[in-house]
């Protein structure tokens, strides 16, 4: 096995091991950090199939995220209010649901995106999520733009998703079968097209493949995975508002990526681990600050407002000076 | 013996340019046809236009006695029609026996699988691997494609031409850009394909053009101002004037 065989499996037992440790000596906040974690990890993983190994720089992946999450609060919704019957609360349903007009809509968008390189892909696939955000927030009966609250979870036989170390590792396990998917897609054939495309397009087709269906299937297998993380999002947050669509959420799943490494399996994960936990972090040691300055000199100024700002400034020194984001630190030391 | 590609009444303007003129062309089965012409004379755009990446304002394209003017170029391509690149065109983050193993792919079909693992798959893996051997490259398959020299890719697109076992292979300038010893290796490699493919071949090396053609045309303008063996050639008026020049 390679050194980054070994490096992926270790992060993967740690994120499955930590997270309840955390747990079960009192610190519950952290197994839900670690949840929100895995679930936009999942999301990440299934951006890099497009971005990282397809180079089709979608910008309107939150929209997935969204779709997915509303695919199980509004059948939560009319169960509650309409007396639907209790199908509306099974969670195959809100899956099955999220998966499939994830990849309906994927399957549409994308016809029209991939005929579009460049520049113009990134602005007509945020285009289309933007809709999407604009459609939910015009009906008022699910909210609008204050958001709705989903009032029951996702039911599973033998799963109970209110207990969060369950949630946790509903989300887990399918963080890593996810990654196993991808793994395998890349690999195969079909992943060979794909990745080729994205090296040399106009060779790829003249050697005899038609590269926009290669990309359209990948395309869909991408935003129907985002579905998938959706509808886990939404079981965790158990409240969806648009805001969770909106081009910022797009772009932070794109950074997540990014920062963790395209065209790598782990790289994502490790993307979305670094962005959540240096959002705690940063704002956690701001505050500490806050306090001292507060003792000390009795300067009472709010810095933990402004996090983003050391928060960008550290983005772009590890998008400018490292090289493959944080994959690329572990595979330079392979060299 | 009906034509392998038969082009009739080709024409191609860009804005005022005329990039192909009126060009009538044929390549029989097993020959190989060389097209020459000087710099400008339109002869990518003709390659274009054959591989289907660009469309011709009217004229014909006919392969293996189908019209293919209007079918696009993967299709093309799967009919049995391969090109190369005068512009070293690889996949260059790609590993070379990837290069190669993509384009048996093409052939052997069955791209939408999504399970097995593509480089373990023993069927592409050895085809691509004897196809290097075949070009002197078996050594390299494991480097990427970026790492190796402009005489090396210049191999590499023959052996991708090779994998597809297309009937006919067009070649764009195979030894653009390369040194003597390099010309001379990559002629005796034209050499023993030539005869099991049909070839148009499009090259500015004349002794290479002269050493390997059967049919030589010459493009003048987008337009084909003669056509004929390679003796022929030499001793037309016409061509010594207008491309030849004080060289023939």
């Amino acid at each position: 096995m390679t050194r980054k065989t070994w490096i992926t499996l270790a992060a993967m037992v740690a994120l499955a091991v930590l997270p309840p440790v955390f747990y079960w000596t009192g610190n519950a906040f952290y197994l839900d950090l670690a949840t929100r974690l895995t679930i936009l990890a999942i999301a990440a993983v299934s951006l890099n199939l497009i971005l990282g190994y397809g180079g089709l720089i979608s910008f309107g992946h939150a929209a997935y995220l969204g779709l997915g999450a509303y695919a199980v609060g509004i059948p939560a919704y009319h169960w509650l209010y309409d007396g639907i019957g209790d199908w509306a609360t099974n969670g195959f349903v809100h899956i099955g649901l999220a998966v499939a007009i994830t990849s309906t809509f994927a399957l549409i968008t994308g016809a029209i995106c991939l005929r579009t390189r460049g520049v113009y892909f990134i602005m007509i696939t945020m285009a289309f999520a933007q809709m999407i955000y604009y459609l939910i927030v015009s009906i008022e009966t699910y909210g609008g733009d204050d958001g709705l609250v989903i009032d029951t979870r996702s039911e599973f036989p033998g799963l109970n998703l209110d207990k969060p170390l369950q949630l946790f590792g509903l989300a887990y396990v399918s963080l890593v079968v996810v990654m196993l998917l991808v793994n395998m897609i890349v690999n195969s054939r079909f992943g060979m097209v794909l990745q080729a495309a994205k090296g040399n397009n106009e060779r790829t087709v003249t050697l005899g493949f038609n590269t926009y269906i290669f990309q359209l299937v990948a395309y869909v297998i991408s935003g129907a995975i985002a579905g998938y993380a959706g509808a886990l999002l939404g079981n965790f947050t158990t409240f969806i508002s648009p805001e969770m669509m909106d081009w910022r959420t797009s772009g932070e799943l794109m950074f997540m990526v990014i920062l963790g490494g395209t065209a790598t399996i782990l790289g994502p994960v490790l993307g979305s681990a670094a962005f959540i936990l240096l959002e705690e972090i940063l704002v956690d040691s701001l505050t500490w600050v806050e306090h001292l300055l507060d003792g000390i000199l009795g300067m009472k100024i709010e810095l933990s407002n402004y996090w983003h700002l050391p928060f960008g400034l550290l983005l772009i020194i590890i998008v400018l000076y490292v090289r493959g984001g944080l994959m690329g630190l572990i595979n330079r030391k392979e060299d | 013996m009906a034509a392998l590609l038969d082009i009739s009444g080709l024409n191609k303007s860009f804005g005022g340019i005329k990039a192909t003129d009126d060009l009538n062309l044929s390549v029989e089965p097993g020959e190989l046809h060389a097209i020459i012409g000087p710099n400008g004379a339109g002869k990518t755009t003709l390659i274009s236009q054959l591989c289907g990446l660009q469309r011709p304002d009217t004229g014909a394209i006919r392969f293996k006695g189908r019209d293919v003017t209007h079918v696009p170029p993967h299709r093309r391509a799967r009919l049995g029609m391969t090109r190369s690149y005068q512009i070293t065109s690889l996949i260059m983050e790609m590993s070379v026996r990837d290069n190669i193993a993509l384009a048996v792919q093409a052939r052997d079909g069955h791209a939408f699988r999504f399970i097995a693992a593509a480089r373990k798959d023993r069927r592409l893996r050895e085809q691509a691997d004897a196809l290097l051997a075949r070009v002197g490259l078996q050594a390299k398959a494991d480097m990427k494609a970026v790492a190796l020299s402009h005489g090396e890719h210049r191999h590499m697109e023959i052996a991708i031409a090779l994998a597809s076992q297309a009937e006919l292979m067009l070649l764009d300038e195979p030894m653009a850009g390369l040194g003597s010893e390099e010309t001379k290796a990559m002629v005796k490699l034209l050499k023993g394909i030539k005869g099991k493919h049909s070839i148009l071949l499009i090259e500015h090396d004349m002794d290479a053009v002269f050493a390997l053609a059967d049919r030589i045309s010459v493009l003048v303008y987008g337009h084909i101002i003669a056509t004929g063996t390679p003796d022929d050639i030499r001793s037309n008026s016409a061509v010594q004037q207008a491309y030849l020049g004080e060289d023939a």
